[in-house]
């Protein structure tokens, strides 16, 4: 219940940060993750740099064609802005499907997508919406795909000193469908399995499918053969069911004591099927 | 590390060690004890409070992340001696037991009818899923927000 | 003269809000840790990763050195101190040592083998990483059966074959009954075990004053008395130096029902140094070392005729003990055969208990301790035998049920069920759900392809525990009553609620008893300075026995009410009712607060009587009372993901008359919720190196808000003749109606694929599995 001591250093702006975390320090954004294993003393950080005071990192925004969510915009800004529920109504269904409305009034965008849990809601729907993910370290800024930033469990892209400036994510166009899906794990309430769906039609076709998949495996991942399979089809539950069992393709599949790799690969097909259907009965 | 925050609108200035919970500070050295510690993993609700309005767990928060914060806690919430409605509710309804998880539900639910003046009862239960009970089996607990919800408790 | 509140509306049977609520719904009450006092230190605990290991050496050093710290100390230091008791009594009970920190060998996960104590609860965790403890690991058992099959590792090396002791009851004739059966069902059952978690962890504050040679030890406990005597005794400390006091207690289920290492482990360390000290328990300590319920495999054999009439069980219980015995682990599973035969007349019964010690927590007693088990395999197996003999589970029931003119029923096992009219709740509730419309849906939603289960508990359970002969440590109750010279009322009582209202009910049976405003009433407990002595609130008891303490306690002050009023009014001929002694033939009366300040001015006293108006009764009682309900869940499953919804929970219970319906329905909702926890979510799971893998709320699956369906609550009601309130008890019915129940839902909506049996927790997955497989 206790944490080891630490030092702690919360600056004004991204810059101070940049200096001191390239001295080594550890970000905090809401701490939801980082806090109850500081708590249990699985986490140790010797300098906690606290980003919750850099005012230019929490914002929900619009420009290009894009929503930019600041790396400190907490779930319930995202899952509750008129903006995201009217441009990107995906990602607002995911924030919702975070934790319970405590947790998601402090944790991040930000702070969750660099924590890289396998289990966690976000992944999902960031690889679905093809996010960007901006990058900024002490050189300067880069910005890398969802496809490309999670890399492991808990591992990201992110060097040591670098950290999440923003996420982006792109307006949905008129005539996308989307639906996030996935089953709880009963005590912790992390995604056992969680799958996020876009669908858009076109000329009685499906024209895109983008389909995102989270708790299933060590990282949120893309679902390319069930997309391609969807893609071109009429989109009939016959061929939602023959691309939804192909979401598992591939994968090799978590086993705890909540679900076994065959139950989670089955309910991935499950989840996938009732999401596009979903998604698609709004496209 | 200095800190300013106001708790139930008195001010506070205390000098706190980083790693300070902000539970433990509100416990131990504000003498505010009606918010709870149930466990570590931030995953009961016990020691929920309001922080600038926003309900948060107050054990997975350390007192420096305050500074400068408005905080409301349990013993902040009846006004000039009476009772907040969702007290009266709670007291009303038989929505506590133990007492334990009381004043980190009470927050919870007053948090709901902030957003939500009329919830139906599958929002109150999402509403408090980050709450646990052990004793109520929860039923007594959205008759409490409804009630409370009738009484216009409600924003 | 004065005027006064005359209370002639009866509040027993009203739904009253509740008179402990304001300081719990303000933030006001104050439990273990809200204490604080001038000097007092904070204690943390070291405790053993490993499930089984030797302890080589342990180096305190640094942890002494550090910052804010002011003693260490190991096994060798408290190696005086006695053992952590275990109050139950078996033939060839084995018994280990329970030292309050490890001497040179530790059993379980949790396993305290120093404690660091220092100026600050953060300083004193920081010192706890720095003693050092060389460990020899050990292999470790955490199965039951694994435990008892050749070649496990011992848990007590003294003890190769893991065996704690073995117990046989036998009823009748249970050979002549299988041999005469046209049909014998089998199954092997399990309960698994769960973790109480009440919301509030233990907590301990001692406060030695050495002076005065004198102790307080404030710990959040369901047994303040019994926690003084033993925990006295442990310390070698008198045992009316110490007062020991329960403050607000945060919940318990059966959990705070014990003796902790950490109650004496606080004394002792108090007056070591001199200094108040206080523990509190986190989660994860929580998880490993208060108590864990349950943890049977039972095997159970039922003999029927073929019309349904069942003519004997067998059962081969093998109950998962942990390392060692807390206070009452071993009688718990001795419940479970008590309870056996359920609601039925069968007179021919055998069970066989091995207790078995595991490297694993110790169980006790958890809501319900032992009955819930033994109902749900009861219930389970009736349910298989009426799935065997094609009948009805409602109509094979009603066959093998007692006669209502049977009570009192002598059981199989030695028990005398008090009263009941056991067909009455599950015609109730069959009458609510409409059963036959239900059927009718349920062979639509089949033709249909839809997975739809109706499932039946019907329970007895034992309550108000009980009569002292059956008893570990007496089973009476202590109440008293006060009155003080202005006419208020303080009642003590030695029951010791910590949630369940009997501030509240009991105010309510003193009201009416003295004619009082509720107002006027106080009830106190949990302090052992304050009231006489108290056995504790478990095993559904307080108010069957703690509140007809109190009955009779104020039938005895109503004698001497009476006795005042009649010297007041100068005429022996008096009467006491509502509030007022009254002398008809002279048409005047007196009122009680008159009453009151005359026993104490004492002026002139009745012939031998004493002064003031005090009274005290200690209460035994001549049997237990025996609640009863029925209980039908009905549940959809998703044959995709297995996933179950429970559409309808409906709780028909008797437990005799009510003081206050509010509050039973509380009790209902809350008991539901832990059965529905059992069989849906909870478990405690441990690897096979001893590690608890539920040992935190990340994965032990707690019933959520959103989780819980719509329960409702009805009753029918048949008083105890064994108790003038003719209450019986609530608190556990909720919980020993709910998974057998919910189970048998499930089964039965499975029943066509050819499922007979599933064991909790009915996890998605297992259901899943089940569907697609069409096996159990």
């Amino acid at each position: 219940m206790i944490p080891q001591t630490f030092e702690y250093t919360a600056p004004k702006t991204l810059d101070e940060a940049m200096v001191l975390l390239e001295g080594g320090g550890k970000p905090l954004a809401g701490g939801m993750s980082l806090i109850p294993m500081m708590k249990l003393r699985l986490a140790t950080p010797e300098h906690l740099i606290d980003l919750g005071r850099i005012k230019d990192l929490d914002y929900i925004r619009e420009a290009a064609g894009e929503l930019h969510i600041g790396a400190t915009a907490t779930h319930s800004s995202v899952e509750n802005s008129a903006l995201v529920k009217a441009k990107c109504p995906l990602l607002a269904a995911a924030a919702g499907a975070i934790g319970d409305p405590q947790i998601r009034n402090v944790g991040t965008m930000g702070g969750s997508v660099a924590h890289a849990d396998p289990a966690a809601d976000y992944p999902a729907a960031l690889q679905a919406l093809e996010a960007k993910i901006v990058i900024r370290g002490a050189k300067g800024e880069r910005t890398v795909s969802a496809a490309d930033f999670f890399v492991d469990a808990f591992t990201t892209t992110l060097d040591a000193g670098e950290v999440v400036r923003e996420v982006v994510v792109p307006v949905e166009q008129a005539g996308t469908g989307t639906s996030y899906m996935k089953m709880p794990q009963p005590a912790s309430g992390f995604a056992i399995v969680g799958v996020a769906v876009r669908v858009r039609r076109g000329g009685g076709k499906i024209t895109l499918a983008r389909i995102g998949v989270t708790g299933l495996s060590n990282i949120g991942y893309r679902a390319s053969a069930a997309e391609k399979a969807l893609e071109g089809s009429a989109g009939t539950a016959d061929d939602i069911m023959k691309a939804a069992a192909l979401v598992t393709q591939g994968v090799d599949a978590n086993s705890d004591l909540h679900a076994s790799a065959e139950y989670r690969k089955h309910l991935a097909s499950v989840y996938a099927a009732r999401a596009i259907t979903a998604a698609a009965s709004k496209a | 590390m200095k800190i300013n925050l106001t708790i139930n609108g008195k001010k506070y200035s205390p000098d706190v060690e980083p790693r300070l919970l902000l539970i433990h500070y509100l416990r131990d050295v504000a003498g505010l004890t009606g918010a709870h510690i149930g466990c570590e993993t931030s995953l009961c609700g016990a020691c929920t409070i309001e922080v600038n309005g926003k309900s948060v767990k107050s054990c997975s928060m350390f007192a420096v992340q305050a500074d400068g914060a408005d905080v409301l806690t349990i013993e902040g919430l009846a006004q000039d001696g009476k009772l907040h409605a969702m007290q009266e509710a709670f007291w009303n309804q038989h929505g506590l037991q133990c007492g334990f998880c009381t004043p980190g539900m009470i927050m919870a639910c007053k948090a709901i009818l902030d957003h939500n003046p009329n919830p139906s009862d599958d929002e109150i239960r999402h509403g408090i899923e980050g709450n646990l009970c052990r004793c109520t089996g929860y039923q007594h607990i959205v008759n409490s927000v409804k009630a409370a919800a009738a009484a216009g408790a409600g924003k | 003269m004065a005027t006064t509140i005359i209370q002639t509306e009866k509040l027993v049977g009203k739904r009253i809000r509740r008179r402990e609520d304001p300081r719990l719904i303000t933030g006001t009450a104050t439990y273990v840790d809200d204490i604080q006092m001038p000097g007092m230190h904070h204690a943390a605990i070291v405790r053993s990763p490993h499930a089984a290991a030797k302890i080589r050496s342990i180096n305190i050093k640094a942890a002494a050195e550090a910052p804010g710290v002011v003693a260490v100390f190991t096994g060798k230091d408290t190696e005086k101190v006695g053992p952590v008791p275990c109050g139950a009594s078996l033939p060839g009970l084995r018994v280990p040592h329970h030292y309050i920190l490890a001497i040179d060998r530790v059993y379980l996960v949790g396993h305290p083998v120093a404690v660091v104590v220092a100026t600050d609860r953060y300083l004193a965790r920081d010192a706890a990483d720095l003693v050092e403890v060389e460990w020899e690991v050990l292999p470790a058992v955490a199965d039951p059966e694994k435990a008892i099959a050749p070649g496990a590792p011992p848990v007590h090396p003294q003890w190769p074959d893991n065996v704690a002791f073995v117990y046989h009851q036998e009823g009748g004739d249970v050979d002549k009954a299988f041999a005469e059966a046209e049909v014998v069902v089998k199954q092997r059952i399990t309960s698994q075990r769960l973790i109480p978690s009440a919301m509030e962890t233990r907590g301990v504050l001692a406060e030695w004053r050495g002076a005065d040679r004198q102790m307080t030890l404030y710990t959040s406990t369901q047994i303040p008395h019994l926690v003084r005597t033993l925990v006295s005794g442990m310390l070698g400390l008198e045992e009316n130096r110490m007062r020991v006091i329960a403050p607000e207690v945060g919940g318990g289920f059966g959990s705070k029902l014990n003796v902790y290492s950490e109650e004496a482990l606080m004394g002792f360390v108090s007056m070591k140094i001199g200094k108040p000290v206080k523990w509190i328990e986190s989660r994860r300590e929580n998880f490993l070392c208060t108590i864990h319920g349950r943890g049977h495999v039972d095997y159970f054999e039922v003999a029927a005729k073929k019309d349904g009439t069942i003519l004997g069980i067998k059962l081969k219980l093998i109950q998962d003990q942990g390392a060692y015995h807390q206070l009452l682990g071993p009688a718990i599973p001795t419940l479970s055969v008590l309870m056996m035969p359920g609601l039925y007349r069968t007179k021919n019964v055998r069970a066989e208990i091995v207790g078995v010690f595991t490297n694993c927590t110790p169980t006790d007693a958890y809501r319900g301790a032992g009955r819930p088990e033994a109902t749900h395999g009861i219930e389970r197996m009736v349910d298989i035998l009426a799935d065997e003999l094609k009948m009805d589970p409602a109509e094979i029931r009603l066959k093998n049920f007692v006669h209502n003119e049977e009570f009192p029923f002598p059981t199989a096992t030695g028990l005398t069920y008090d009263s009941g009219d056991y067909a009455a709740p599950l015609q109730k509730a069959m009458g609510i759900v409409d059963y036959k419309k239900l059927l009718a849906e349920q062979a639509e939603a089949r033709k249909q392809g839809k997975l739809m289960g109706i499932g039946i508990c019907t329970y007895g359970e034992i309550c108000g525990f009980g009569p002292s002969p059956a008893t570990p440590a007496g089973g009476w109750e202590c109440g008293t009553v006060r009155v003080e010279p202005s006419g208020k009322v303080t009642v003590l009582t030695g029951s010791c609620h910590h949630g369940q209202g009997e501030e509240t009910t009991f105010a309510q049976i003193a009201a009416d008893e003295l004619g009082v405003d509720i107002d006027d009433i106080l009830v106190l407990r949990g302090d052992t300075a304050i009231v006489p002595y108290g056995i504790g609130t478990f095993g559904s008891r307080a108010t069957a026995i703690g509140g007809t303490a109190l009955y009779f306690a104020l039938q005895d002050l109503k004698v001497k009410i009476k006795k005042f009023g009649a010297v007041l009014l100068g005429s022996p001929d008096v009467s006491f009712a509502n509030g007022q002694v009254t002398c008809n033939k002279m048409g005047k009366s007196v009122s009680f607060k008159e009453v009151a300040a005359a026993s104490y001015r004492a002026m002139k006293l009745p012939p031998n009587t004493e002064p003031g108006l005090v009274s005290t009764h200690f209460w035994e009682p001549p049997n237990f009372t025996f609640g009863f309900g029925a209980h039908i869940a009905v549940t959809e499953i998703d044959p995709e993901t297995g996933q179950i919804t429970v559409r309808r929970y409906l709780a028909v219970d008797d437990c005799g008359n009510i003081i206050n319906p509010l509050l039973v329905d509380g009790q209902v909702h809350g008991g539901v919720a832990q059965g529905m926890g059992q069989a849906l979510w909870e478990q405690g799971v441990y690897d096979d190196n001893g590690q608890l893998i539920t040992g935190e709320y990340t994965d032990y699956a707690m019933p959520r808000a959103h989780m819980m369906p719509w329960i409702q609550s009805e009753h029918t009601i048949t008083p105890s003749p064994v108790n003038p309130l003719g209450v019986k008890g609530v608190g556990e019915a909720g919980t020993i109606g709910a998974s057998p129940s919910l189970v048998n839902s499930v089964v039965d909506a499975l029943s066509h694929l050819g499922v007979r049996h599933i064991d909790m927790p009915m996890t998605p997955e297992k259901i899943w599995k089940l569907v697609a497989g069409g096996k159990n």
